[in-house]
């Protein structure tokens, strides 16, 4: 119950700050950056398809498995579809 | 002995390098293990201090390198441990007068007479954290459980990574298990998925830490919660089998209560 009232701890407050912080640092890419990618990845992708802009995510991460995600990071997008665009369209 | 040159850094300044460093130095004298410690802070040299050795300092690191003494002559041998040496850094120089490589040459001399080799590294990341690493193909991470030092600390890891380091493991100094316990501190486990890193060591913040370097004599094998702490950690780098100390999680029903209304 008291989960509701009680504000954020600042222990999570640092967790969540050094989360994004160290993605940035890692891979030396800014928040702008991402903003960019993910403006150009909507533009793209709703060429062909209906998408969701609100709720897609891209986020820079280390890979999965290996711990520090080695020495390469990856880039993750979750684009929800809505669905197939009703108009037809000649492909190139 | 492979990976026996041990490198303690932590990027950010004041997080407790040289404490560490002379506290698994005594430790692993006093398992009877001989020790070479390197101070390569030149300019600024404590661990001298730190180690309580500072008045028997005749040479240094830096005339070793210039050829102005034998490398004998500048190791100072700790008279309370037998096996326990300390190799000062210079005062009146600064971190270019030497360079990576000579370091590497120092390194490669002493290595094979000792069970360990500990530097004590610089904080930052300029030439004296560069010169620091050279000779070392493992590292030891120090930070606090603080924004900043992690920050720093996740840094140093990825360059400790771009210089083929095969082995880094963490040590997370001055945790305030009563903090944790309030959320207002990061526990050692939040710390330690950060950075990806194996923990090595969890230090309490001990008052007792204050008064050793005071006295200028490293509480590792004491028995405040630091000195235990510390040797467990010696016990580790030997290969030992050590659970941690278990500050974070010894939560009584009746704390765990009055700390719902406390987070209310």
């Amino acid at each position: 119950m008291w989960f509701f009232f009680r504000r954020k701890s600042s222990c999570q407050v640092a967790k969540d700050r050094l989360k994004i912080l160290l993605i940035t640092d890692r891979v030396n890419c800014s928040p702008e950056m991402v903003e960019l990618i993910k403006k150009d990845i909507t533009k793209v992708i709703s060429k062909y398809v209906k998408i969701d802009a609100e709720n897609m995510a891209v986020q820079i991460t280390a890979k999965k498995g290996t711990p520090r995600g080695g020495r390469s990071p990856v880039l993750y997008a979750n684009v929800p579809i809505l669905g197939l665009q009703k108009h037809e369209r000649r492909f190139p | 002995m492979e990976n026996n040159v041990i490198v303690v850094t932590s990027g950010k300044g004041g997080v407790g390098k040289t404490t560490t460093t002379a506290n698994i130095g005594t430790g692993l004298a006093k398992l009877g293990r001989k020790v070479c410690l390197i101070d390569t802070d030149i300019g600024l040299r404590n661990l001298d201090v730190v180690m309580g050795l500072e008045n028997r300092i005749i040479y240094h690191l830096v005339d070793v390198i210039e050829g102005n003494c034998r490398m004998k002559q500048a190791l100072i041998r700790d008279k309370r441990h037998p096996g326990l040496y300390l190799m000062p850094a210079a005062q009146t120089r600064d971190k270019s007068a030497i360079s990576p490589g000579q370091m590497v040459k120092v390194i490669e001399q002493i290595k094979d007479q000792f069970d360990y080799v500990i530097l004590d590294c610089p904080a930052g990341i300029e030439q004296g954290f560069q010169n620091a690493i050279a000779g070392a193909k493992r590292a030891i991470v120090v930070t606090t459980p603080e924004v900043s030092a992690i920050r720093d600390a996740d840094r140093i890891i990825g360059l400790l990574e771009a210089n083929g380091f095969s082995q880094m493991d963490l040590i997370i100094n001055r945790l305030r298990p009563e903090m944790v316990r309030r959320g207002d501190m990061m526990s050692s486990d939040d710390v330690a998925d950060i950075l990806g890193i194996p923990l090595l060591g969890i230090i309490p913040d001990d008052e007792s830490v204050v008064v050793a370097t005071n006295q200028g004599d490293p509480l590792a094998g004491g028995s405040s919660p630091a000195g235990i702490a510390f040797s467990n950690v010696v016990g580790r780098i030997e290969g030992q089998e050590i659970p941690f100390l278990n500050f974070e999680k010894s939560i009584s029903f009746f704390s765990r209560v009055t700390g719902i209304f406390h987070k209310a």
